[in-house]
């Protein structure tokens, strides 16, 4: 098992960052936080384009840095993929020179294949004779994408690749990083601020907040932590993977399996067997003590209460496990008083709605 | 008409100028790469020591390059040990004369192009595994094109134009070191007013050229000097 382990420190008097993190070598790991939080500075540290004085920066077993022994690799011998905020082509080359630009200046010979690969997957085949500055903001980023994994880099690093795009480019480019998430076996560290594409793209999350490493791990579990401020946040859900295991063509419904059990939603147009993320907000989830025998909610599934907070504004969130799922609920203070809900309690969850994310 | 002695002049100007001019791009990249991207507090020191020149009188600059250069002279020691012999009144003197003059057009234009590229194509370049000599040809030369050329030009046209410093280091010497400048004066000083005017004509055109070209050609921000 692949790993990545990088600990910095560095202090710019108004700025510090202090991070210890062990993250997987697989998957997309998604670091998340406000502005000012350090994620940017910690993938620019990972990249070797920061230098943290203190630091040691381990991937695959190769070491990148080690300031105790006064290692540290330059970026240039570094076989790491970056793709920037903007998507930063050379705006003297066409997009071929710009895709051949990295391919030049490695030696192995699997480079061109992964460069056709990434061409297909993103789209941008019919783009190649042209300068950047005839590109839109949204092919220029899936160029600059390409560009970044025809090198076949043991870890591709991206910079809020989004930030800079309006909605509409948003969307456009979403799919491709979920088919590269499917397609591809190079971890991605994934900095970001928007909370859609934590769900849409995340298997792992760290929650960065000045400088410091709130939470990390697996997206349901860190999704899921009171510790959080996440879990407090009106917009606070759960993403679940889930495969489609059966079609319920009369009632326009599709089931899908989880870790521990099943939920029926709305029909998807996909083959028995697909993977799907399926986002539950923790609005939607509601708690009864006993089975509900008479109710129109078809997602009625038996759980475990793990932890009990205090939300805002009289909300009360709930933490449960469902199989091997955590789970949030905020439901009204009230009625967390009248049930009298407890830390291991078994109950029953109602779920009223989710949204299925691909 | 242009006599033979006005065409060799012209010649050894340019000669001067030409070998001047690729000195300092030589000698003015990697300072002007430098002080575009130093935070070394000598970075003030060195900006305004490459710029003395736009404000000095140049016969003031001229005047202690004699005094250095000559027989008693700091560099004037070197180059005699180095069995050179002394550089005022010979053409390497007045090369080296003419590369400190000019040095400022040729660094600043090339000091704001790199600034202007920033930092982000060489950190892109860094990612995609060119190392900093590398990232230097392949990204910061290509996009400082215009920032070269109009260095070039400046620098070769400024030290075409090169009076004061001239005739102090240089001196007067014909096929050695007279320059046209110094010829059009020679000119005025004997009252050949006619063969003044043909070589003034000569400047006055090559001058308005080299500007037309910067300033057309190649977009040049029309600016009094490239302090500003």
């Amino acid at each position: 098992m692949t790993t990545i382990l990088a600990r910095f420190q560095l202090d710019y008097g108004d700025f510090k960052l202090d991070v210890d993190l062990t993250l997987p070598g697989t998957g997309i790991t998604v670091l998340f936080g406000h502005s000012g939080s350090g994620k940017t500075t910690l993938l620019r540290c990972i990249a070797g384009l920061q230098r943290a004085p203190l630091g040691k920066l381990e991937i695959n077993g190769h070491v990148w840095q080690d300031s105790e022994r006064n290692l540290f690799l330059p970026t240039y011998k570094r076989p790491l993929g970056y793709v920037f905020q903007e998507a930063n082509l050379f705006p003297h080359l066409t997009v071929r020179d710009n895709l051949h630009y990295g391919l030049k200046r490695i030696k192995q010979n699997s480079g061109t294949v992964k460069l056709e690969q990434a061409v297909e997957l993103l789209g941008i085949g019919h783009l190649m004779e042209r300068m950047p500055g005839h590109l839109s903001g949204g092919e220029r980023q899936r160029v600059a994408i390409a560009r970044a994994l025809a090198l076949n880099p043991e870890v591709l690093l991206m910079d809020e690749p989004l930030a800079s795009l309006d909605f509409k480019r948003k969307q456009e480019i979403l799919p491709f990083l979920s088919r590269l998430h499917q397609q591809l076996d190079i971890p991605v560290l994934y900095v970001t601020h928007s909370q859609q594409e934590v769900a849409q793209l995340a298997d792992t999350l760290v929650i960065l907040e000045d400088g410091r490493a709130l939470a990390s791990g697996p997206l349901p579990e860190t999704q899921s932590r009171l510790d959080v401020p996440l879990a407090q946040d009106r917009e606070a859900a759960t993403v679940w993977q889930a495969t489609v295991a059966e079609h319920e063509a009369d009632y326009h419904l599709t089931r899908v399996a989880f870790a521990g059990g099943s939920l029926s939603l709305p029909a998807v147009d996909a083959e028995i067997g697909t993977p799907l993320r399926v986002q539950i907000y923790a609005r939607d989830v509601s708690i009864a003590l006993e089975a509900p025998t008479a109710t129109s909610i078809l997602n009625v599934l038996p759980a475990t209460i793990t932890g009990i907070a205090d939300g805002r504004d009289g909300q009360t969130v709930v933490q449960m496990r469902i199989g091997n799922q955590a789970l949030l609920a905020h439901i009204t203070r009230k009625s967390a008083l009248m049930l009298g809900l407890q830390i291991g309690m078994a109950v029953y969850v109602q779920i009223k709605g989710t949204s299925i994310l691909n | 008409m242009l006599s033979a002695s006005d065409i060799a002049t012209l010649w050894l100007t340019f000669k001067v100028a030409g070998y001047a001019t690729l000195l300092m791009m030589l000698l003015g990249t990697p300072l002007a790469w430098w002080l575009a991207r130093t935070a070394s507090r000598w970075k003030g020191v060195c900006n305004a020591l490459v710029a003395l020149p736009l404000v000095l009188p140049p016969t003031v600059l001229g005047f202690y390059l004699l005094v250095m250069m000559g027989p008693n002279g700091a560099i004037g020691r070197l180059t005699t040990e180095l069995g050179l012999g002394t550089l005022p009144f010979t053409f390497p003197g007045l090369v080296v004369a003419s590369v400190l003059y000019s040095l400022p057009f040729v660094v600043q234009p090339l000091q704001t192009a790199f600034a202007t590229i920033g930092e982000h194509p060489l950190e892109a370049a860094a990612t995609l595994r060119a190392g900093p000599l590398d990232t230097f040809f392949s990204v910061v030369v290509p996009l400082a094109k215009p920032g070269f050329m109009t260095a070039a030009i400046l620098g070769f046209a400024h030290t075409v134009g090169e009076f004061g410093v001239v005739l102090m280091v240089g001196g007067n010497i014909p096929d050695k070191t007279r320059v046209v400048s110094v010829q059009i004066y020679n000119h005025v000083e004997a009252l050949e007013y006619s063969e003044a005017h043909w070589l003034a004509g000569c400047l006055l055109l090559f001058s308005f050229s080299v500007l037309l070209v910067l300033y057309t050609a190649l977009k040049t921000q029309p600016v009094a000097h490239p302090l500003k």
